[in-house]
This record gives structure tokens, sequence and C-alpha cells, in this order.
């Protein structure tokens, strides 16, 4: 079967690893589900909002470690291979920020749309990408979830549209798959994510009143990670108050490093979508402990300890792991065996993405257009005559 | 999308000494410039990065009115290293950290323009202008003439432009022909150093709108800049191409990282007995017409060369120009263009590999031009 994340994790199936283990705790021993306090989220023209605790079960947090804990290591993975070479151009990576797609995708469903900006990969994941088409599309294979033709910046997947490389552009575009939403009437919504440094955008402006005009099913969501490639929130931004820049948008800031709050806070912000309110915003506080791309050493506008600080205290990885193995949830044993299971999931998917052939020159021209008939491509002379097929 | 560049490969200015065959620029020496095995230069090696750098820092010294704004052009150095320790030198005032918000800081940067200063307002890559191109054009480039003269706008545009190396489709567009279309812009395109040095000066100083549009793949490329490129009055005019080098047989004309592959093309073609004459346009607009046209006189035949896309181009504009004009009667074979593939650029790199053109391309279509 497809190593899919978005599968429920029993630990005694699936894995030999698992069940070689002599474990002398079955599934009785293990807590189902617990119920625990979540930061109070700071309110802007709401009376009331998310629940100030959240219930976990053990199969939602395994499936959430699982997932957190893939993305993190597809990163690094990343990071590798960029420094390989292997991987070339620009890459975003998303490592420290896991809760904020874990936990939105926890409240919404795989029938709701979300949109996004470049730092894309870890979404692509969440909204059904496999590890393998994501490597090989930053490789730039024929196996790569574009065909190796986006790269980075520009994947896609069912009800996920992108992945995109301009600042701001992808909130418009998010509206108007709400809108698309509202129109059919299917009682979907969209999330249409950005960032800090993307905040300030004039489109973003108009697309809040628009939607609010037209009371769009939309979900804003701030992913502030404090900096804005080399510039801190500060420096660009007369209000850092994000989650109230929607000004007659209701809002919500909510702790982007645990994936609880990031859950019950989007489950709230869906329910007011659905329930034909328009649009609400939510600022998710949040840290990259890379730097901006892989061209950015990350450390001239910030200290390594300021990085060091984020990763100790408030780890979105570790401190889902404290919550369950100090509610006994899980067993260390269990989840060390996860997290060997992803670093295979992740070598093999490397594998895959630096062995696979890149794509044919077919596909130089193909893709312009869609439902066309095939055409002719001046290639780079006059007499360099290329076709393009749908 | 936002990107930085790590650092420069050459020392900035300095005299250092390679030998021959570890300089590596990607394209063999002018024919009329010293050759080298192992010397000590006494020309100063600039790369291109280092020659705006310079330009800059002179031009702000030189005239209080000069300021730079743009996304990380202070604190971080710039992007791509371009506007490195001006931001320490001239302080917050001079040089300026923007948000991430094109059409409103080119709206103001022109705002400014309009009021005596005479800003430098940096697009991190061209693509990003896509989001302010109205307030270049209809701000900018057209006020000028909307007022009858009253309202000059001393402002110049500069970034990257073109493709890079992995960027992608919505990061590697030309945009020469899209600028170079429209009246009350100046349109600029350096190829090396000097261009850079001298082009940049006469933007700033020219109390028009200009584009600029700088090479990311050109930023580390060192040439040799002789002394009098080094005075700090040194201009290149704006509107006049420059002749890289002579030739009889045929007229390769091509702005920016494409005069380097001309040039290749031509040492290649020149051991089978092919004197291509290279010409770098350095301007886009407005076009030197009469040197495209004096080339074309002499040699009868031309192709020109650009990255962009074909259709209604660069190379479009030359052939048309040279159609209507004397240089007409002189052709014994139809004017030909190369040119990117015209279609977004892929990433993997197979095939973006062959959505630019190569030098393999200049010399198959002077061959076919000359009917080889």
């Amino acid at each position: 079967m497809p190593l899919c994340t978005g599968a429920v994790i029993h630990p005694c199936s699936h894995t030999k690893a698992a069940s070689m283990v002599a474990s002398s705790r079955s599934y009785a021993d293990f807590t189902p589900e617990a119920t625990f306090d979540i930061k109070k989220v700071d309110l802007h023209r709401l009376e009331e909002g998310p629940p100030l605790t959240a219930t976990l079960t053990r199969e939602e947090g395994l499936k959430y470690y699982r997932t957190m804990q893939t993305i993190r290591r597809m990163e690094l993975k990343a990071d590798q291979l960029y420094k390989q070479k292997i991987i070339r151009g620009f890459c975003h990576l998303y490592d420290g920020q896991e809760a904020c797609a874990v936990g939105i995708e926890g409240g919404i469903t795989l029938s709701d749309h979300l949109i996004t900006a470049y730092r894309a990969h870890g979404y692509t994941l969440t909204r059904g990408g496999t590890v393998r088409e994501i490597m090989a599309e930053l490789t730039g294979r024929r196996g790569g979830i574009a065909k190796g033709k986006g790269g980075s910046m520009h994947m896609y997947t069912k009800n996920f549209y992108g992945g995109n490389g301009i600042v701001g552009a992808q909130v418009p575009l998010g509206a108007g798959v709400a809108l698309a939403c509202k129109y059919l009437g299917n009682d979907q919504l969209c999330v249409s994510l950005y960032g800090d440094g993307a905040a300030n955008q004039g489109q973003i402006f108009e697309t809040y009143n628009m939607s609010s005009l037209w009371k769009l099913p939309i979900i804003f969501i701030c992913e502030n990670n404090q900096y804005g490639m080399g510039t801190s929130v500060e420096r660009s931004s007369a209000s850092t108050e994000y989650y109230k820049r929607g000004d007659y948008i209701p809002g919500l800031r909510v702790d982007g490093m645990d994936v609880l709050c990031v859950r019950e806070a989007t489950k709230f912000a869906a329910d007011h979508c659905r329930s034909g309110k328009g649009p609400i915003l939510m600022e998710l506080q949040t840290y990259r402990y890379h730097g901006h791309s892989m061209s950015d050493p990350g450390v001239s506008y910030r200290t390594r300890e300021e990085i060091q600080e984020v990763r100790s205290k408030s780890d979105p990885i570790s401190m889902l792991k404290d919550r369950m193995l100090s509610n006994n949830m899980a067993s260390i044993e269990e989840l060390k065996e996860i997290d060997i299971a992803v670093r295979k999931e992740i070598e093999d998917a490397a594998q895959f993405a630096t062995t696979d052939p890149e794509p044919p020159l077919d596909d130089l021209c193909s893709h312009i257009f869609a439902n066309d008939q095939p055409f002719e491509v001046r290639g780079a002379t006059p007499w360099t005559k290329l076709t393009s097929t749908s | 999308m936002l990107h930085c560049w790590d650092g420069a490969r050459f020392p900035p200015g300095g005299t250092i000494s390679i030998p021959a065959k570890e300089f590596n620029l990607g394209f063999i020496r002018p024919v009329n410039s010293v050759s080298h095995g192992l010397r000590v230069f006494t020309c100063p090696l600039v790369n291109v990065r280092d020659a705006l750098n310079q330009a800059m820092d002179e031009e702000l010294e030189r005239d209080e009115r000069v300021f730079l704004l743009g996304e990380e052009v202070a604190q971080y150095d710039g992007a791509y290293k371009v506007s490195r320790g001006l931001w320490k030198k001239y302080g917050d005032k001079r040089i300026i950290d923007t948000p991430i918000t094109e059409m409103g800081f080119a709206g103001i940067a022109v705002g400014a323009a309009f009021a005596g200063l005479r800003p430098i307002c940096e697009f991190m890559t061209w693509n990003f202008s896509m989001q302010a191109i109205d307030q270049v054009i209809n701000s900018a480039a057209k006020t000028y003439y909307m007022s009858a003269g009253a309202q000059p706008v001393p402002i110049v545009f500069r970034g990257p432009n073109g493709s890079s190396a992995g960027v992608a489709a919505q990061h590697s567009q030309c945009f020469a022909a899209w600028y170079g279309h429209c009246p009350g812009l100046k349109v600029v395109s350096p190829w090396n150093s000097e261009d850079a040095r001298g082009l940049l000066k006469a933007a700033i100083r020219d109390d028009n709108p200009v584009v600029f549009l700088e090479n990311e793949l050109m930023y580390g490329v060192p040439f040799d800049l002789s002394e009098d490129v080094l005075q700090k009055d040194f201009v290149v005019p704006i509107g006049k191409a420059k002749v890289e080098r002579r030739g009889t047989h045929i007229t390769l004309v091509s702005h920016s990282r494409c005069v380097g592959f001309c040039l290749d093309a031509a040492s290649v073609l020149a051991k089978e007995g092919v004197e291509c004459e290279v010409v770098n346009l350095r301007t886009i607009r407005p076009l030197d017409v009469d040197t495209i046209e004096a080339s074309v006189m002499k040699t009868g035949h031309l192709v020109t060369v650009e990255g962009g896309w074909p259709q209604y181009g660069v190379g479009a504009e030359i052939c048309a120009r040279v159609m209507e004009g004397p240089a007409f009667n002189y052709l014994d074979a139809p004017a030909v263009r190369v040119t990117g593939v015209d279609i977004p650029m892929p990433y993997a790199k197979i095939l973006e590999d062959h959505s630019v053109p190569q030098i393999k391309d200049i010399i198959f279509s002077v061959k076919k031009v000359l009917n080889m």
C-alpha cells in the first residue's frame, strides 16, 4: 500500500518491526483519548473563540505525529539534496512549522480547498501528495508531482492549488476558489494562506473587502514566522497584529506551534464559514528553523540562540510527543518505530527522486493549452519546430 | 520566490593573477583585447555585481538626491548582494528596506521623483515588477509627455531580468520587449561590467525613467576594467550599441548574457573561416538602429539573439527596422531570430537547458543564413 501519512497507524500492523517488538504492553494499556488544556486564543471582533481544551485520541495523536515527523524529515532530506546540488533553484523549507499544516488539515477535510505560497512542501503532503512525488518534483524528474515542470514552488494536488511564487497573489486566488464553492453550493470552503511578509500586500486587502462583501467561505490564515526573508515583522509592518488586519473580518491569534491549538481554531473557523457568516482570519504564530530559502543561512537577521530556544522550548513534534507519553497514549518504542518507518519512507523516496529519469524532451512544449489540438511551437531558431500537446 | 545569493566569487576590485586555463569566463575574449597567459593583470578584475555596487556608491556620493529603495537592499545587503555595504555607509535615509509591496513602493518611488529626488527603485527580480507595472508605465513613463514637459521623472528601476537556473516559470521571464514597447521609457540591458557600470551611472544621471535590466547569472562574472572605465564620471551613453567583435560575413545582434554566447559562437565559427560581427545593443530603447544598419550593410547577413520569447520581441523589432530602412537592400538572405523557446520556463534541468538559446543554436542559424 502507498505509504500515505494520512493513514491511521496501528502499532501492531504493517511493519515487521512492530510485530517483532516483544511488547509487554497491549492496546488496553494505552489511554485511548485525553483532553489537554490549550492556550487561549486572542480574539478580534468575536464574542467567543475556540474551546480552551482539546481532546486527542490515540489514533489522531499517532497520525499527527507521523505526519509532522514525515514533513520534518522530508524537509531535512531536501536540505541535504540541495547541498549536493541535486535540487536546484529555489527551495523554501518548512521545518518548525509542521503543526500549522497538520493542524489545519485536522480541522477541515480533503474535499475542502487550500492554497498557499511557496513554502509549500508540507501542504502538498497533507493535501494528499506522497513523499516520492514531492521529492521527485524537487529533483526535476518525470515522476514528480508536476512531472518535473514546476519545481519546489509549483506543486498541485486535488483541491490544492499550489505552491505559488508571487508573494500575495495566492490570496485572491483562494477567494476565487471560495467564490466557486459558494456558487456551486457545495458547503466547501477554501483556506488561503500567506506569511507575515505578504500580509502587507495590497491585493490581500482587496481580497478582504470582496470576501466580506460577498460573504465568501474563506479562511484567511497568516502564518507568522516572524520574518519575511530577512526582514523582521517590526521592520515591515506598522501593525504586527496580523489577526486584526482584516479590520471588519473577525480574527483569531493562535499558537501555531501546538497542533491541537491549530486544529481547534481551524474547526472553529470552518464552522464560522460554513454557517454562511463569511470570511474569518487566523494568525498562526510559528517559526521556521531554516533560513528563508536554501540560499539564506538565516542567521544574519536573527541569532542562533533564538533559533535554538524555539527548538528546545516550542518544537511542535516534541510537544505532541511529550503530551502523548506523559498521558500514556503511546510508548517510546512505538514512537521510535514510527521514526524508523518515516526515515525509511524518506530514504526510499530520495532514492526514487535521484534515480528516476528526467522528463522526456517531448514534454518541453506540452501543457501550454488545455483541450486543444496539437500545434507547432517555435523553438530557439526558426528551423526548430516543436509540437505542443494538451 | 524571494532569494539571495551567497556572495561574490572574486574579490571586489583589486588585482589578481590567474593562469589563463583557470580563467573560466564561459566565452573567449574579443579579438581586440589582449590575450593572456600567465600574467599579472594591470586592469583590475571587477565582476558585474561589484561594478553595479561601485556605480551606485559613487552616484550616491555625488548627488544627495539619489537614494535606493527595495526589498532587502539595506540590512540584508541586497538579495543578490548588489547593494552590499551601502546601508552601512549611507544609512536609513538613503538606503531603504521596503515591505513586500511592489505596487506601493514603486508608486512611492515615482512620487519622490516627481518631487525632485532621484530614486533607484529595485525590484528583486523583474518578474515582480508586474505587480507594479502600472506605476512604471502610467505614472513614470507617460508623465513628462502628459504634462507637456512640466514634470520630469528622474527615476531608475533596476533588478535582475530573464532566466536564471532552476527558478521555474514565474521567476524566469524576460521583460525587455514589454518595457521596450513603451514611449517615455528608456530601457537598458548591460552585458559586462563596463556596460553595467557605465549604463547605471548614465541611468542615474538621466532625467528620465530608465528600466535597467540586469542578469543574475552575470553578477558573478569578472571582467577587466580599464583605468578610463574606473573614472568617476565614466558613463556609457544610453542609446548607443557597441561592436564587441568586428567581422565581415554576418552580423549578430544581441543584448545581456546572450552577447557572451554570440562571442563564443563567433570563436567557433572563426575556425571555419566565418567572421561574425557581434553587436552588443546595450540599450533596448532607444534602439541604436544606425549601428545595426551599418553592420548589416557591411556583412549582408543578420541574426538576432535574445533570451526572451520570440513573439513581438526585441529580435522582431530589429528585423522590422532593418526591413524598413536602407539596410534591407544589402541583405543577401532573410534576417533571422534566435530566441528563447515559446513556452513557460520548465523546472527540470534538461527541459530548462532546451528552453534557452544555446551557442549551438547560434552557430546553426549562422550557417543556415550563410547557406553553409
